[in-house]
């Protein structure tokens, strides 16, 4: 006869008597598995198998499925389990075990890692190709909700529209004037310091004025407000998605798109070209400032040369660009805020995307817009 | 450390005093309870009276002002981080809302106590949970789902399991059977019984569901105005003359529950 800590085991012929020991509960379930499992492996021909449980002074569900484990292991040989001594209390807990099935468990996905990563790459584009159909459907629904406001007016949502405004655009001007300021600052100084060296330095001037008009000025912006609206956008739609409050509105006989879509979208396309402008001008001022103190050009003749350098189309060529920027940044962020399903990870996840598609269509348009002016010689 | 005992009975969670307030507003004004081993207790009280405030007390999710705690016999202020660990692991929680982390599957929702307390194999935890989800009436084919993709009812029971996880002694529930339909709760009801039976679990149970303190408690304790002023069976809480308990227990809705109920189903030991 061997000792184990759970399980005493007794060979009496082609019987195998079992003597179960101690707690069989969910600490000792570790050890407990390691003794059923020998057992399993000990006596693979063993037909007949008592259990006597008398001893066993606590059972839980861990142990009772291991006692039922034992139970299906020598039964699936063709052999026979009784199971004797067992207190009252457990029984119902024993019953409970033995109608436990395992089918669908042992079922799992197929597949090796190749047809995995071919699979995954699949998968992949679909979700780019539907993204991109999702955003057309959003520009779309946009320009219907668009019509039908111009047909009431006064369903348009004012509240909402002034409301947004203050959060994307008033609320971002100290944020935006700080960065585009250091901006400026920064591209004077870099040029001061290089071009100073075959003694060109009023040209950093022309740099400053025709970079920040038109190309640096929206660009920031546009990154900022991607970043910081952007993402709001996708956090609350995203939520409100969550919490059904966007299927309420439905039944209500709302259009999300009109009540939620419309005004964040509007607000954006007003909100841009006002920041851009504020940012151009506060990186000028940076500009100025660091040619002043740093690069020794007076205010004055900074003013004059930027005169000479800079057209009304270098402003016209930022500036056009800002409302077109915003309508993308503000489409991308409801599309993936109303593509956020149940759950708190995919909330992260689509407002990080929103966030990363926003900045990268951005900066795309701004390429676009870049031969298009050139070629129509602005 | 004396385990007390109340009339052979074993006190599980002895409360004494407690007083828990937000900001200047008092809560709890010195509540005092007493749960007993292998009972299903139900707990009642007001809307915005505080049931959930002992409830999250207890089991140290809110800070109190005054008063103690004891569960399992030992004072929880005094123990020490391990020992606290050790207790909280005797214990589980069915949240209102399930509470079910929504970046796991269910598989991995159940079995995440497991893995970080007992070093299991895979293949033992797997089996498990499916157990686990047996014994709460759902099966294996919900595994993989996330806790988004479950109804209300399914929530409550993987919640249900999740709790059951680690064979806890105490299960603390709140509010198990609200937001579900009345098949829905008296089902979950019967499942609190069975399991309440098959485990031998002393279950603390927040409810407003009269049909389940009806058909499952074996004891109910009323918080009214931050006390708790009555705990009783069911027959001491209909006899009682407290105008709380009787417009209650006796008030149109809890008629309509009693009468719907001519012949109460005894309960099995």
């Amino acid at each position: 006869m061997k000792n184990g800590q759970f399980l005493r085991e007794n060979l009496q012929g082609d019987r195998l008597a079992l003597t179960g020991a101690g707690a069989w509960t969910a600490v000792d379930a570790r050890a407990l598995e390691v003794q059923i499992e020998r057992l399993e492996r000990t006596y693979p021909s063993i037909s007949n198998v008592t259990v006597d449980m008398s001893p066993v002074e606590r059972l839980d569900t861990f142990g009772a499925w291991l006692l039922e484990r034992l139970v299906r292991a020598f039964e699936t040989r063709g052999g026979k389990v009784e199971i004797t001594g067992l207190k009252e209390d457990y029984r119902s807990l024993i019953d409970e075990m033995h109608a436990v099935k395992l089918d669908d468990l042992n079922r799992r996905r197929g597949g090796t890692s190749f047809t995995y990563a071919l699979s995954s790459i699949g998968e992949n584009i679909v979700s780019v190709g539907h993204s991109f159909v999702a955003i057309v459907n959003m520009f779309g629904a946009l320009v219907s909700a668009l019509l039908r406001v111009f047909t009431r007016p006064l369903s348009f949502r004012m509240t909402s529209l002034v409301h947004q405004l203050d959060m994307v655009a008033w609320r971002a001007v100290p944020i935006v004037l700080l960065i585009t300021f250091l901006i400026g600052c920064i591209i004077a100084q870099q040029g001061l310091f290089h071009f100073r060296k075959f003694g060109a330095d009023v040209y950093v001037v022309d740099m400053v004025g025709i970079l920040v008009l038109r190309e640096l000025g929206v660009l920031i912006v546009c990154i900022m407000v991607a970043g910081r609206s952007g993402s709001a956008y996708t956090a609350e739609l995203g939520s409100m998605k969550m919490r059904e409050e966007i299927d309420a509105l439905q039944t209500m006989g709302f259009d999300p798109i009109e009540v939620l879509v419309l005004p964040r979208i509007l607000a954006l396309i007003i909100g841009v070209p006002i920041l851009t402008f504020i940012g151009s001008m506060a990186a000028l001022y940076g500009g100025g400032l660091v040619c002043w103190l740093y690069g020794g050009i007076a205010p004055d003749i900074f003013l004059s040369r930027l005169k000479d350098s800079i057209a009304l189309n270098t402003f016209e060529v930022g500036m056009i660009k800002a409302p077109f920027m915003a309508l993308v940044i503000g489409v991308v962020a409801c599309v993936e805020g109303l593509a956020v399903k149940g759950s708190a990870e995919s909330l992260g996840r689509q407002t990080t995307a929103s966030v990363v598609e926003a900045i990268f269509l951005v900066i795309v348009m701004d390429g676009l817009f870049a031969i298009f002016f050139a070629s129509i010689g602005m | 450390m004396a385990i007390a005992t109340n009339g052979g009975r074993e006190v599980v969670i002895e409360a004494r005093g407690v007083e828990v307030g937000f900001g200047d507003r008092l809560v709890l004004k010195g509540a005092d309870l007493d749960v007993y081993r292998g009972e299903i207790l139900g707990f009642v009280g007001g809307s915005g009276a505080g049931k959930s405030v002992l409830m999250r007390t207890i089991i140290g999710l809110i800070k109190k002002r005054a008063g103690t705690i004891k569960v399992f016999g030992s004072d929880l202020d005094q123990l020490r981080d391990d020992e606290r660990r050790a207790i909280e692991r005797r214990w589980g929680v069915l949240f209102q809302q399930g509470a079910l982390f929504s970046s796991l599957t269910v598989m991995e929702n159940l079995q995440f106590t497991v893995r970080e307390n007992l070093k299991l194999p895979q293949r033992l935890m797997d089996e498990l949970a499916v157990a686990k989800l047996e014994m709460v009436g759902l099966d294996a084919s919900v595994c993989r789902k996330f806790p988004s993709e479950l109804s209300g009812g399914m929530t409550k029971r993987v919640a249900l399991a999740r709790a059951l996880a680690l064979d806890p002694e105490i299960v603390f529930l709140d509010e198990p059977t609200s937001g579900l339909d009345p098949i829905g709760a008296g089902d979950f009801d019967e499942l609190i019984a069975t399991l309440q039976r098959t485990l031998g679990l002393t279950v603390y149970m927040v409810t407003h569901d009269l049909d389940s303190l009806h058909t499952v408690c074996d004891r109910i304790a009323v918080l009214v105005d931050g006390k708790v002023i009555a705990a009783g069976t069911m027959e001491t809480m209909l006899k009682s003359e407290h105008p709380w308990l009787k417009e209650y227990f006796r008030g149109k809705r809890a008629r309509a529950a009693i009468g719907a109920r001519a012949e109460p189903p005894p309960r099995g030991a």
